[in-house]
């Protein structure tokens, strides 16, 4: 056995980005959203991931923006701390550590210093409750700080963020509790709080589930589980107000949020139809329809220009405040559940699974990215709670991505199933799949697995289902029709004593095809459709089967229910070797001999990867995660990485990425990985604030170069400088002018850099000058930190600083320099004396 | 924003009946044209020259019809007895007939009166002929024997009395005019040459002959009689190249079209079967009566047939220019310049192109399923038009209500007339295999919402009644077609070799799949 040395699971990007409302920039140019444990930054223009504030340990529950500073943002996290970032440049400026778990936070311009925090009331009982708390953040210097001053606000609150709100200029906060609506007065210190009934004759519901206020009137909206909106006036006094009763959604509403000016009033729920209703002028509405999934989340800018709504499948849209989508930012999709199995798209090498309903997504992993969704289903979604509606269920791509079969499902819980097998040829005029086939009554009864022929020549696609069948399909075998055969038919249909199929998988060169029935493998020759051979081993019902690959083609591995991890000779029709393993999934490479499998035993997971010709592991990971695993896919490396390390050899030609229960797409990443990466990250923390685009990058390493062609120039010093390779200009070009010393300090600086550098005496005063002004204006710089931007600055060059350290050319750092300068200044006359006297 | 996904009407094909090029070009005949003669029709020639008018022999009388003409446009009646055997010289001017009491008349086709009278013959002449030179006529008659007539000089030139039973069937050969062949019902085909003045060739046909018919080519010759058709080759001394047997009563007729020379074949079972060149049956026509005679005008313009009740049914060919004036004559709408206007402006290099929103056009029932309109949606699937010509477009509606879990909304609140449109579409394709899945469920629905009120409409309950009928019906045969299946399964059985697993070819387990979707 192996222990772990250099590999470890990392968690995979594409987590969710829609659990709370995303942010808009004062300049309207990022949206800043949480995701796992980091918040992301995206520009509003090109909808490009710019970069993620990384530095929580758990996950981010909520953002806000600065009201002191419109460059800063707020987060609070799970991990009980809250944290201020410069998010153009992605530094953290400071921790402030509250020790309990923070679920949302909440500032206003009114309360300066002061963040409102959602707590959970007591961590121990099983009751949720929670407490909304003002924090008084302290001011002082240090990068992280303790607060400890904590004044509870009201307890017994909603769990759902959405259900809080500040009003008017901050004087009041509202929030509501199932059918309590409370609004408490800062000025009065007071709780006023209006009841509804739960429900009426009608059947309405009257549950809140969402509130908002009025940015300059008071007035409150709130929403309703049954789709109402109600907004409230008068409640100053507590006995004489009043609401009026808007109703449009038939679902409950999710979201609402008045515009900064507050003329209108935007809604969202699961219809994924964004309503916009005129503030004051009763019914008249706009509408925004499909959208997506639905509706969670709905924000708007400060200058109320861009609007930005966050759905349930994973996706921020940007808005323009003409009701125009001008942007869409898509994370990785997960359903529910992820119903296929994790694929790779021979051709894009991209991740396929069901994303969107009745869609399949194509996810880059390289760059994270979402590529795009295949409109599997082909039908208009209905977004309505509670409708049964077809999903995709099984795909299948063939070896060389021409072919993907796909199944759609629709009435699992009923009682009559339908179900449509469909086969999608590859089109290469526009880079994408076109529907060939629909097979409407492929089976009988439901499909339990569909594996393509892993040949070269001919595609042949076989499917089981519970009625007990296995059928193959082929392209084009019906020749009772003369036409251009280009679709699919049935080829054969094969079954095994009645026998329920469960798995089905074809050899590496597609000259058998294994069907596992129940307890009993069957191998036949897809060639003559002959059975050959059955394997068995009891006890238990079949789970996973897999041929070996290369070497070990000669090999079939199976799992069954009761605990055994079987290796048949298919040579000699014997059982290999076999050995007693909970195994929930089993994965083989398809680059390398080599075979996953992910063993759940004792509430956790370990991964044993072997090669089937010996029945010894050659890597083992234990506790890999707490979950069971039940998808896991490999995905081959674009260029091979060369470990020589036994432990990381597997990684070499392909990765391994699973799937969790919890959604988590996790990986095993090798040291050797790592250090690019960080590599490859600290290149992209580029000097300027500018928006990080691809078009930047590209600029910027223009400039690196310009950069490197330059710095030869100022280390040779006798030579004459040319001024704008000077130091001393760069650096007062690119200090900002409100931290810079008065122009009369700079100008002889200045003049300074334009002379000729001669050695010796002559110049000793001016360099002497220089220094003590330099000094000078260091010391005026740690005089002025207190704002923290300085710092923001300072260790932005420092970041600078460390980035060019990487490059060939060695750039020296300012203490470096100095040191230089006084080698250089220091007087070695002495010297020529020695010399002169030594003969 | 993504667009509004219209319904997807699923296409699933017909089962049974393929269409192929044949039976396109087969179909494309108009509506038969019907006329009513005396009696049973026993002989259509068309006439050789241009118009192509053709003459119908049926009960005392032989009438010449043009070509698109209803009535008549000229007629023979001086016989005294039943006509027989009306054929055209190849000049089309003289016209032969024999009757029932043996004389063989010779008209000129713009006279009247019979040129000349061929006498001799002492039974009915059923079969006359001019032979290829056009000075000589053949006639086949009850009386056991076939004569050859001088026509200048009305004498009788020869007499063959090979065969043993009434001549019925006769075709000379239009390429030496010394040929001709007759069938008999002593179940033999004859070749007889003039020049020896006797048969050449002898077939047996192992039934009374009806019909012979010589190929163009003249080295195939067809002969019908009883249910079969065979086909012989004369160039290898009268070998039998094929029996065809698609009728199942008598085959009283034959001829060629003139385009491909596909074979036509008439029988007393009321159909008319197309072959293709492999003997084939390509397609299929359906009479009213049983069919006596047949013939087929040159480049089948049309197709004239015979029957015993007297019907004489014309089909004349569909023409591309017809369908063209048809359309032109309904609206003259805008010009195709119209449309075209501005379209294909391509744009310069330099040009800054502004695009505009392509709009989506949405057929009438997806614009109310888009903004929820259920019942409407319902209702406009359910039109008259749209019902009877584009069912699958109704049940493409009915499939994606119920997707919508709307479908009971959308069939709730109905009045007698719309309700009785409902159930008569499910009268008329519950049983389609395409549909019956959505249908029964609708059925199921109607009879869920309604149950309280059928009895206050007499017209819902009577097709209410047959509706039930019908499927009671519809059960009984699935039940049959399940036992033929189980048979049929434990045939299957006992022929496959015993071996440890049974693997089904793959046709049986298909049609189950089908019978049982259905």
């Amino acid at each position: 056995m192996v222990e772990e040395s250099d590999v470890r699971v990392v968690r995979f990007g594409g987590s969710k980005i829609n659990l709370r409302p995303p942010i808009i920039s004062t300049d309207s140019r990022f949206v800043l959203c949480t995701s796992g444990d980091s918040v992301k930054v995206y520009s509003t223009r090109t909808e490009e991931w710019l970069h993620s504030l990384q530095g929580h340990t758990n996950q981010v529950t909520g953002i806000a923006l600065n009201p002191a500073n419109h460059l800063q943002v707020y987060s609070c996290s799970a991990d009980g701390t809250v944290k201020l970032w410069d998010f153009i440049d992605g530094i953290l400026i400071k921790t402030f550590i509250i020790g309990y778990p923070l679920f949302a936070i909440y500032v206003s311009e009114k309360h300066e210093g002061i963040v409102f925090l959602h707590i959970a009331m007591d961590t121990d009982s099983k009751k949720e409750g929670f407490q909304l708390v003002a924090v008084h953040l302290p001011k002082s210097a240090e990068q992280e700080v303790e607060a400890k001053e904590l004044s509870a606000v009201s307890s017994h609150i909603s769990p759902n963020p959405s259900c809080t709100a500040f009003g008017r200029e901050g004087q009041y906060i509202a929030f509501a509790r199932n059918l309590q609506l409370n609004v408490y007065f800062f000025r009065k210190q007071k709780t006023y709080s209006f009841s509804l009934k739960a429900t009426d004759k009608k059947g309405a519901k009257n549950a809140f589930t969402c509130i908002a206020c009025h940015p300059t009137d008071d007035c409150i909206a709130t929403g309703h589980e049954d789709g109402k909106i109600r907004l409230w006036r008068n409640f100053i006094h507590k006995k004489e107000y009043t609401y009026s009763t808007q109703h449009w959604h038939h679902n409950a509403v999710n979201t609402l949020c008045f515009t900064p000016e507050g003329t209108n009033l935007l809604s969202g729920g699961i219809e994924s139809v964004l309503v916009q209703w005129q503030y004051g002028t009763g019914n008249r509405k706009e509408f925004l329809p499909r959208l997506g999934g639905s509706i969670l989340h709905v924000s708007a800018s400060s200058d109320g220009q861009l609007f930005c709504t966050s759905h349930s499948d994973n996706k921020i849209t940007v808005i323009e405040s003409s009701f125009k989508v001008c942007g869409v930012i898509q994370g990785l999709v997960k359903g529910d559940a992820v119903l296929t199995d994790l694929m790779i798209d021979p051709r894009s090498k991209a991740l396929v699974l069901n994303g969107k309903p009745g869609h399949l997504q194509f996810y880059s992993l390289l760059r994270d990215k979402h590529l795009y969704n295949l409109d599997i289903v082909q039908q208009e979604y209905i977004y309505e709670a509670g409708l049964d509606q077809f999903e995709v269920v099984k795909a299948a791509f063939d070896i060389k991505g021409y072919w993907l079969a796909t199944v759609e499902e629709r009435g699992q819980k009923s009682a009559d199933l339908e179900f449509f097998l469909k086969l999608w040829s590859y089109d290469e005029r526009t880079q994408s799949f076109v529907l060939n086939t629909t097979i409407t009554a492929a089976h009988t009864d439901r499909i339990i697995s569909m594996c393509f022929s892993s040949s070269e020549e001919t595609t042949m696609l076989v499917t089981i289902a519970e009625d007990g069948q296995f059928k193959a399909w082929c392209q084009g075998v019906d020749a009772d029709t003369k036409q251009d055969q280009n679709f699919w038919s049935c080829d054969f249909v094969g079954s095994y004593h009645n026998l329920k199929p469960t798995n089905c998988s074809f050899s590496a060169d597609s000259s058998l095809l294994a069907v596992s029935f129940q307890e009993v493998i069957t191998i036949w020759s897809p060639d003559t459709w002959e059975l050959l051979t059955t394997l068995c081993q009891p006890p238990g019902v079949i789970r996973d089967l897999c041929f070996g690959r290369l070497s070990c083609s000669k090999y079939l591995i199976s799992t069954t229910t009761r605990n055994l991890l079987c290796c048949w000779n298919l040579l000699t029709c014997a059982l290999e070797w076999s050995t007693s393993v909970e195994v929930s999934k089993l994965q083989s490479d398809p680059l390398s001999e080599n075979v996953a499998a992910f063993s759940y035993q004792s509430k956790h997971t370990d991964l044993f990867v072997f090669k089937p010709n010996e029945p010894r592991p050659l890597f083992t990971h234990k506790n890999v995660c707490s979950e069971k695993i039940h998808r896991a896919v490999f995905v081959p490396r674009e260029e091979p990485l060369n470990n020589c390390d036994e432990s990381s050899q597997w990684l070499n030609r392909s990765q391994l990425y699973f799937l969790t229960q919890n959604m988590d797409l996790l990986t095993f990443s090798t040291a050797t990985e790592e250090d690019r990466m960080l590599s490859s990250s600290t290149r992209l923390v580029i000097d300027d604030s500018v928006a990080v685009t691809p078009f930047y990058l590209l600029l910027g390493k223009h400039r690196q170069q310009q950069q490197k062609l330059n710095t030869p120039s100022h280390q040779a010093a006798d030579r004459p400088q040319q001024p704008q390779g000077s130091v001393t200009i760069t650096e007062l070009l690119h200090t900002p002018a409100h931290v810079l010393p008065p122009a009369s300090v700079l100008c002889s600086m200045f003049v300074s850099s334009l002379l000729i550098s001669n050695t010796g005496v002559l110049q000793d005063p001016l360099r002497k000058e220089m220094e003590s002004s330099e000094q000078e204006m260091n010391s005026e710089k740690e005089e002025e930190d207190s704002e923290g931007e300085m710092e923001a600055c300072d260790s932005q060059q420092e970041l600078r600083v460390q980035g060019s350290v990487d490059e060939v050319t060695p750039k020296l750092s300012k203490a470096q320099e100095r040191e230089l300068k006084r080698v250089r200044k220091t007087d070695f006359s002495w010297m020529a004396g020695l010399i002169a006297s030594k003969p | 924003m993504a667009s509004f996904k219209p319904t997807k009407v699923q296409f699933l094909p017909k089962l049974g009946e393929k269409v192929t090029e044949e039976t396109l070009y087969w179909k494309n005949y108009k509506s038969p044209v019907q006329i009513k003669e005396f009696g049973a029709i026993t002989k259509i020639d068309f006439s050789p020259l241009p118009p192509h008018n053709y003459a119908v022999t049926a009960s005392t009388r032989i009438h010449i019809y043009g070509p698109h003409s209803q009535e008549p446009i000229r007629s023979f009646t001086r016989f005294r007895d039943t006509a027989y055997g009306g054929s055209f010289r190849g000049d089309g001017k003289l016209l032969v007939a024999g009757s029932e009491e043996g004389l063989i008349r010779l008209f000129d086709i713009s006279g009247r009166v019979a040129l000349r009278q061929f006498a001799g013959h002492s039974k009915a002449v059923h079969v006359t002929s001019f032979l290829s030179d056009g000075f000589r006529v053949v006639s086949g008659s009850d009386d056991l024997s076939c004569r050859v007539w001088d026509v200048p000089s009305a004498v009788e030139l020869s007499s063959l009395t090979e065969h043993t039973d009434y001549v019925r069937a006769l075709a000379p050969s239009k390429l030496n005019p010394d040929l001709f062949v007759t069938g008999s019902y002593d179940h033999t085909v004859k070749v007889f040459d003039m020049r020896s003045g006797s048969s050449v060739m002898t077939m047996q046909h192992g039934h009374p002959v009806e019909c012979v018919l010589l190929y163009p080519s003249e080295a195939l010759l067809v002969s019908t009689g009883g249910r079969y058709v065979k086909v012989w080759d004369l160039l290898k001394g009268g070998q039998e190249l094929v029996s065809l047997k698609n009728h199942h009563k008598t085959v009283t007729c034959a001829c060629l079209s003139s385009v491909g020379n596909k074979l036509l074949t008439g029988s007393l079972d009321r159909h008319i079967k197309v072959y293709n060149s492999s003997y084939k049956v390509v397609h299929n026509f359906d009479c009213d009566a049983s069919i006596l005679s047949m013939a087929i005008a040159p480049d089948d313009e049309a197709l004239a047939v015979g029957m015993t009740n007297g019907v004489l049914s014309v089909r004349h060919r569909r023409h591309q220019k017809d369908k063209e004036t048809l359309t032109s004559r309904r609206r003259r709408g805008p010009s195709y310049q119209v449309f075209v206007k501005g379209k294909n402006f391509v744009p310069r290099q330099d040009d800054f192109l502004v695009s505009k929103p392509v709009k989506q056009y949405l057929r009438k029932y997806d614009k109310q399923l888009k903004s929820f309109e259920v019942s409407k949606a319902l209702d406009t699937a359910l039109q008259t038009w749209t019902r009877t010509s584009k069912p699958d477009v109704t049940v493409a509606v009915i499939i994606e209500l119920n997707r919508r879990g709307t479908l009971k909304n959308a069939l709730a609140g109905r009045n007698e007339e719309s309700l009785t449109k409902i159930l008569n579409f499910l009268l008329k394709h519950i049983f389609d295999p395409r549909f019956s899945r959505p249908l029964l469920m609708v059925g199921d629905i109607v009879l869920d919402l309604y149950q309280q009120v059928f009895h206050e409409s007499p017209v819902v309950e009577r097709l209410l009644q047959r509706l039930m009928e019908v499927l009671g019906r519809e059960a009984e045969l699935q039940q049959e077609l399940l036992q033929v299946l189980g048979i049929l399964d434990t045939l299957f059985a006992s022929l496959t070799p015993r071996k440890e697993v049974m693997a089904h070819a793959a046709p049986p387990v298909a049609q189950e799949s089908q019978l049982q979707a259905a």
